[in-house]
């Protein structure tokens, strides 16, 4: 059989498991991999820092569903990998990052551009490997994946030395693989199953909370069908927006922190809370120990350790979210919740998701409501971390899964205009938004660069208000105006963007938002709307950190 | 409370570095941690002794470890029968004992004086973790010049 090198293996092992876009950045411990791609069969996009080409690939793979791959250089290349590797981490983004290592010999001299990388990527990832051994490389790509991409996703780290890039072998890509050690569970237990199926039947109260593991299993169907035949309102967290339609009368929209009132309230007085591919993280619960006083909670999740982890589970369900559902769905009987549907829909009348029209002045609510309207709900929207994140969360009304794309665990400023571009290269039939702040946008503002030689058609929404909006918010509410270093001195970003060769547009009254946005989604090319908003905007309702969720303030009036 | 659980590891560098770094990170503390390799050669057994407030972090540990992809088995011993053992080297000062009482001293906790020469002494003892607290204090009289412990294995009944 014909040899080939380590980086042609690299390459051909990519193809076989349906790669077919790679985001990176050359390097000198990357040479061969690529001179390998250089006629490869896939597409290579050149991002301009390496953080770019892990959110890019993230992004590619919450669009899509499949696993994203990234690659970098050893040294500073694979450390600038860290932070999007640590957001997929936290969000269970299946990805496979390829770092190249000094030459083998060479590991532990402090050589050029050497770092640690499994050792510093360890506890971000779900797993890593060194290949010291040319005979290991295909398998352990194949591992790789497989790793990536079940039981709970997760990124997975591949440093492979420069010399096993170079070196030759037999190319033989195993078919299956076993891993003794892993071996994720599928099948919900039937008896908890059952136990659950009792809860539910007898519940007068229930909510069903689902969070990113819906959209992960693809059970969005089994989801609302879940919720119709049990007649149980849903409330999703950011994670989960898309994984069950908005604009369906039981929804509730988002819970938590900057959740909706009626969210919040209908969880503190639910008798039973399904929480369906969730992790009770903290902005959700809020304070622990008051949190939905009077409920069981029934918990599906594929990962056991999220399980009674944060609050005590009464059935505990470990098990793939689809599979379980689909068990589930044929258990329960038609719910009794009209008095609690009613009792909601009073929330609902009484403590609406609003904000204050401020005249000619745009707001950054309506901004993003005007996103809406005119990519009738169909776009993928990414977000950055802080105000735009959370006022994309709560005005934009996700019906599909696969259409919120955002930094969830992690909080990564700067992730969504890289991600946007992975999902735009992944889904090119979607108009695909990344509502920005004006921080969060310089924070991976190079990659425009990319989007425009490239041709990754995607459109940025700056919702300027001039300040690190989140940390200014806090700074207002709990830290007695103090704006310490969160006013910015912001670029002109309509001549940044020309200087790119993207369009720039400034849109500063109200009147003009739609018209911009219209403009926008036409254009050929990549947009940058800057939206010149409000300055002291808050994100309302808010649950001060540390108070249980239904004290919230704003949003009560 | 103190428990003691083993995991059985995929035999591979890094692996103890994934499962100390579990630790730090997720602030569970450890008491004592041996590990070593087994009758097959691809598994090595490390015994973990650890102390969990209450048994919800005891679950977090015992599920955490088994999220480590190359973790292949974990299970507690607290509940079930087990032996558990240490081995433990000890030199002292041993100026102020004879060799004879020093060997009447370690025969009472079949520990043994592995050399007796000039002012110091090393001992060997193996025992559980009352069986060494208990042989410690009876060397309490001499000046204790270096110690050092396995760990401890333990092993259901």
């Amino acid at each position: 059989m014909e040899k080939k090198n380590g980086a042609q293996i690299l390459i051909e092992s990519l193809l076989k498991e349906g790669v077919r876009v790679v985001f990176g950045f050359p390097g000198g411990s990357v040479l061969p991999l690529f001179d390998a791609l250089y006629d490869a069969p896939l597409d290579f996009v050149l991002v301009r820092h390496e953080q770019g080409a892990a959110h890019a690939a993230d992004g590619y793979a919450r669009a899509t569903g499949k696993v994203g791959v990234c690659i970098a250089t050893s040294g500073p290349g694979a450390t600038n990998l860290v932070t999007g590797l640590a957001t997929a981490h936290m969000d269970s983004i299946p990805m496979v990052a390829i770092t190249g290592q000094v030459k083998t010999f060479l590991i532990g001299n402090d050589a050029f551009q050497e770092a640690d990388v499994t050792g510093i990527t360890r506890p971000i990832t779900k797993h890593n490997y060194l290949v010291k051994d040319i005979s290991e490389l295909a398998c352990t790509i194949k591992e790789a994946f497989h790793i990536a991409s079940t039981g709970r996703p997760g990124p997975v780290v591949i440093d492979v030395p420069v010399d096993v890039q170079m070196q030759l072998a037999e190319f033989n890509y195993p078919h299956t693989v076993c891993i003794r050690s892993y071996q994720p569970t599928l099948e919900g237990h039937p008896g908890q199953i059952k136990k659950a199926a009792k809860l539910i039947n007898q519940s007068k109260r229930p909510i069903i909370y689902a969070g990113g593991g819906v959209i992960i299993s693809g059970a969005s169907e089994e989801l609302l069908e879940l919720a119709i035949k049990v007649q149980a309102p849903v409330t999703t967290t950011l994670m989960g927006l898309g994984g069950f339609p908005e604009d369906n009368d039981l929804s509730l929209g988002m819970l938590g922190m900057h959740g909706t009132v009626y969210a919040n309230h209908a969880v503190m007085e639910s008798d039973l809370i399904i929480a369906i591919g969730a992790r009770f993280d903290d902005r959700v619960t809020g304070k622990i120990d008051e949190f939905a006083p009077h409920a069981k909670i029934i918990h599906i999740d594929i990962d056991p350790t999220a399980i009674s982890k944060n609050v005590h589970v009464h059935v505990p369900i470990v098990g793939d979210v689809k599979n379980v559902l689909v068990k589930l769905n044929r258990l329960v009987k038609a719910g009794q919740t009209k008095e609690w549907l009613e009792r909601i829909r009073e929330w609902k009348r009484r403590y609406p998701l609003t904000y204050k029209d401020k005249g000619d002045k745009i707001t950054p609510q309506y901004a993003v409501e005007q996103i809406y309207k005119a990519t009738k709900g169909d776009a993928i929207i990414c977000t950055e971390v802080g105000q735009n994140q959370m006022w994309a969360a709560q005005y934009y009304t996700y019906t599909k899964p696969r259409t919120f794309i955002s930094s969830g665990g992690l909080g990564t400023m700067g992730y969504g205009f890289p991600a946007a571009i992975g999902a735009k290269i992944g889904r090119p039939d979607k108009v695909v938004f990344d509502i920005a702040g004006d921080g969060s946008i310089q924070m991976n503002i190079q990659e425009l660069a990319t989007a425009i030689a490239s041709k990754i058609n995607v459109k940025v929404a700056i919702l300027n208000n001039g300040y690190l909006g989140m940390v200014r918010q806090w700074q207002e509410l709990f830290y007695k105006k103090r704006y310490s270093h969160t006013k910015l001195l912001n670029p002109d970003f309509v001549k940044l963007a020309e200087s790119y060769g993207a369009l720039g547009l400034r849109v500063e009254k109200k009147q003009d938002v739609e018209k911009a946005i219209e403009e926008a989604i036409a254009a050929p090319n990549v947009v940058f709307i800057d939206f010149v908003v409000e300055e002291e905007e808050n994100v309302f309702p808010m649950v001060p950190a540390g108070e249980a969720i239904n004290r919230m303030i704003g949003g009560m009036a | 409370m103190k428990h003691t659980i083993f995991a059985l590891v995929e035999n591979r560098p890094g692996v103890l570095a994934r499962i100390s770094g579990l630790f730090s990170a997720r602030a569970f503390n450890i008491d004592s941690l041996a590990v070593g390799e087994t009758h097959d050669p691809t598994i090595s057994r490390m015994t973990i002794i650890v102390d969990a407030k209450d048994e919800r972090i005891l679950e977090q540990i015992k599920k955490q470890l088994h999220k480590l992809i190359d973790v292949i088995s974990v299970e507690d011993l607290t509940k079930k029968g087990f032996f558990e053992r240490e081995l433990v080297l000890i030199k002292v000062d041993s100026s102020s004992c004879s060799k004879q009482k020093l060997h009447k001293l370690t025969d009472k906790f079949s520990a043994k004086v592995l050399s007796y020469e000039g002012k110091k002494a090393v001992i060997e003892a193996v025992g559980d973790k009352d069986e060494i607290s208990a042989l410690l204090a009876a060397l309490g009289g001499m000046k204790i010049c270096e110690l050092v412990r396995t760990g401890r294995v333990a092993i259901a009944k």
